[in-house]
């Protein structure tokens, strides 16, 4: 009964967000924005256009390569700096001063670096996701409660047996919560890319769209993209309060 | 029984918990009779989750009753914490904001009092808890033990007739608490308050009262209400008498059928006790 | 000196020399020709372009604007993210049924809406703010609810016991309490309205810090462009470190209460 209340409550927030569009579109016209249901017609009907396709791809494409960067790197990293004392300390300011940096300073030196194209992109999308996924894995590695090991020893367990049956589990809900902070961060840098410096993707046919005073096109790409991050930050978080939940 | 020495008084008192997310209705506490004399100290005493708490909390006026009246001084308490009654709480309650001084001073300030009565008062209470050389040090470069002290002095300073205190010393181990009992007792001399304490150790329940209550598991009820007949002077020092242990010995047998029944193992066998 | 202090002292050198290190590392590949002046100026010359750009005054009103941006959204994040806190706090069910929302809303890639609001405002600082604020209130409002589920139920129940009325209790008592949290929001929302003002001004705007970043970039002006980049990142990194000192001293006597 009460999980009913709950997710009625939801629909209630999602009922009350559509009228709030409708509302505005009413107000400001078709010069601004367009309304709700003209949107996601729209948004069918360019998902049903085969030239669409391609840039849905170049964008994928350029996510994807970014994402497996900056979370097997945020990983890698995060873990021997949470393991290794010192590295682990001198590193953590720098890193946190980097995290709040506007990385978007950094994009012409990459443009520089890698030139137009997938190389960049998947560079800016790494940049923006690998620290949170750092600063995450390092914390969780450092916060590991040292009784678990003193009883590892106790239980005379291989080096193999405590990574994958204490350590793992024990640093895996923070780690998580990283992973899920990269992914959103990743997916922001790559579309960034994209609006300023390319010539296909989603990112692309947004600041297209507006040179071109296609207002539909435009709301139709950006619901889309919310829609897709929307459902995929919902699963990781619902993976992520899953783990924090048996810890 | 209501006489005029009554200071605070539960009469059928009952505290049910609503069904919230995650479970049903929890009858905590009840139907419990009580009466307080004035200046008695009075311990109460049962396993785990017995609703001892909840009891305090209905006494103090923090939490309602769903039945049965709970008075102070003649007056009905509801809804809010009467003048008079301070409450001395089991997790540290020390502000950590604030200096010491600024803690026991919290209470007095609120109160509207003039600032040279505040400062002769808090420094009394302060010395009085043996913290004088810590006026201006902050509670988290105190220990555990000094933090309570801290609540206790700040409790103190605005002179409560009645004092309750929820498992106050839970924090401590065994040898602190001791110690900590007896400035508890020389407090209670030197202010002539009525004491009510809750805790879960049948030693601290045994020395520090005049007269202690036993309390059921789930919900809790009074089992029995022992008089220990130990002098107005005592300190930690009883436990070494021969009476102590028949006390404890005493409330073990009245409890400890309902700690095994808190514990949410099946009685069985020995579950009565041996008889002594 | 405690040996704490002794070993952050030795860590801070520590850091202070593997960064000079990394300098003079770049400075050497930059002045030997291994790094092409194309893609990367020496940083001795970044500075000293710095310098020369600060003396000029050139860029003031884009200093200037972009720093404005960053005040108002940051007044406007903080204040209405505090406030949106503490209501929400104050009405469990709708904040159970906002609770997805929230944490959905870093998951969507915030500079998709700046399109919008252009057609709304116009190509003016409007969108700027309104980027930057909607991308530093919702962390301010996070924060704000973590500070108040965690101040302890005690110190509540402390306040009825000294019969203290609603709002002397939130005042004295429940921001106390709540202070780290909030501190650690306020933190937080200056590091993301910096990236929301000069990541808008990058992409769409006409002026600022982070247009003329993009501009000087386009125009291939490296040494005017990497003086800007050495800018913003001196500024922000200087801002964090003034809040974290801040920091400190407030924070410090609790002991991380």
């Amino acid at each position: 009964m009460e999980s009913f209340r709950r997710i009625a409550d939801v629909i209630l927030v999602l009922v009350a967000l559509v009228a709030l569009w409708q509302g505005l579109y009413w107000f400001v016209g078709e010069v601004g924005i367009s309304g709700p249901w003209e949107t996601v017609l729209y948004a069918l009907d360019l998902l049903g256009q085969p030239q669409f396709w391609p840039h849905v791809r170049e964008s994928l494409h350029a996510f994807a390569y970014s994402l497996v960067l900056a979370w097997i790197g945020g990983v890698g990293i995060g873990v021997w700096l949470g393991a290794h004392r010192l590295s682990g300390d001198l590193a953590e300011p720098i890193l946190v001063a980097l995290y709040s940096l506007p990385k978007v300073t950094l994009y012409p030196l990459i443009l520089l670096v890698f030139g137009l194209g997938m190389p960049a992109k998947v560079a800016f999308g790494a940049i923006h996701g690998i620290f949170p996924v750092m600063i995450f894995t390092m914390n969780a590695v450092k916060n590991i409660k040292p009784v678990y090991l003193n009883a590892a020893r106790t239980m005379n367990l291989s080096p193999g047996q405590v990574a994958t049956t204490i350590l793992i589990p024990a640093a895996l809900p923070e780690v998580v919560t990283g992973l899920r902070v990269g992914f959103s961060l990743t997916l922001l840098g790559v579309l960034i890319g994209e609006m300023f410096a390319s010539q296909r993707g989603l990112g692309f046919i947004i600041v297209n769209s507006i040179g071109l005073d296609n207002v539909p096109r435009m709301m139709a790409v950006t619901l889309m993209l919310f829609v897709f991050a929307a459902l995929a930050n919902a699963g990781l978080l619902a993976l992520d309060r899953h783990l924090h939940q048996r810890v | 029984m209501l006489t005029n020495n009554t200071h605070a008084a539960l009469a059928g008192v009952t505290r049910v918990y609503p069904a919230a997310a995650g479970h049903g209705e929890v009858h905590a506490l009840g139907p419990v009779d009580l009466t307080l004399a004035r200046g008695e100290f009075f311990t109460v005493v049962g396993p785990s989750g017995c609703g001892k708490s909840t009891l305090l909390e209905v006494l103090a006026g923090l939490s309602p009753a769903n039945a049965g009246n709970t008075s102070f001084e003649g007056k009905t308490v509801e809804g809010r914490v009467p003048e008079g009654v301070g409450v001395v709480f089991q997790e540290d309650a020390s502000f950590p904001w604030l200096t010491v001084w600024d803690n026991v001073a919290f209470g007095l300030r609120r109160a509207g009092a003039d600032p040279a009565e505040v400062e002769r008062r808090v420094r009394d209470a302060i010395a009085f808890m043996g913290l004088k050389d810590f006026a201006r040090a902050y509670p988290a470069q105190l220990s555990g033990g000094m933090r309570q002290r801290v609540c206790i002095a700040r409790t103190l300073v605005l002179r409560p007739r009645l004092i309750l205190l929820d498992e106050p010393f839970g924090a401590l181990d065994a040898q602190t608490r001791l110690l900590m009992g007896d400035e508890l007792l020389r407090l209670w001399r030197e202010t002539g308050a009525t004491v009510l304490l809750i805790t879960h150790a049948l030693d601290e329940a045994a020395m520090l009262a005049d007269r202690v209550g036993a309390m059921s598991a789930r919900p809790g009820r009074f089992i029995d209400v022992v008089a220990t007949g130990w002098p107005r002077e005592r300190d930690s020092r009883i436990v070494a008498r021969p009476e102590f242990g028949a006390l404890t010995g005493r409330l073990w047998e009245l409890l400890r059928g309902e700690s095994i029944k808190a514990l949410g193992h099946a009685t069985g066998g020995r579950a009565d006790g041996m008889q002594a | 000196m405690s040996a704490a202090a002794c070993s952050s002292r030795r860590l801070g050198w520590l850091r202070t020399g593997l960064i000079v290190g990394a300098l003079a590392v770049t400075e050497t590949l930059c002045r030997t020709g291994l790094i092409s002046k194309q893609v990367l100026i020496p940083p001795t010359e970044m500075a000293a372009s710095l310098g020369a750009l600060l003396r000029s005054g050139k860029f003031n009103d884009d200093i200037a604007q972009t720093l404005g941006c960053v005040a108002a959204a940051l007044a406007l994040a903080v204040i209405f993210g505090f406030a949106c806190g503490v209501t929400l706090h104050a009405l469990p069910r709708l904040r159970r049924a906002l609770d997805p929302l929230l944490a959905t809303y870093y998951a969507v890639p915030f500079f998709v809406f700046y399109p919008v609001l252009i057609s709304f405002f116009g190509l003016s600082r409007g969108p700027v703010i309104v980027i930057a604020f909607l991308f530093a209130v919702v962390v301010m409002v996070i924060n704000t609810l973590n500070g108040l589920d965690r101040i302890p139920r005690v110190l509540t129940k402390v306040a009825r016991v000294h019969h203290m009325a609603p709002l002397d209790t939130a005042f004295r008592i429940k921001l106390p309490a709540a202070a780290p949290h909030l501190f650690t929001g306020l933190k937080l929302a200056v590091a993301y309205t910096f990236i929301g003002v000069i990541a808008s001004e990058f992409i769409m705007a006409s002026s600022g810090l982070g247009f003329q970043i993009a501009y000087t970039y386009n125009n291939f002006d490296n040494r005017t462009m990497y003086a800007l980049m050495l800018f913003v990142l001196a500024l922000v990194t200087i801002v964090n470190m003034g809040l974290h000192v801040w920091e400190q001293r407030l924070l410090a006597r609790r002991g991380g209460r």
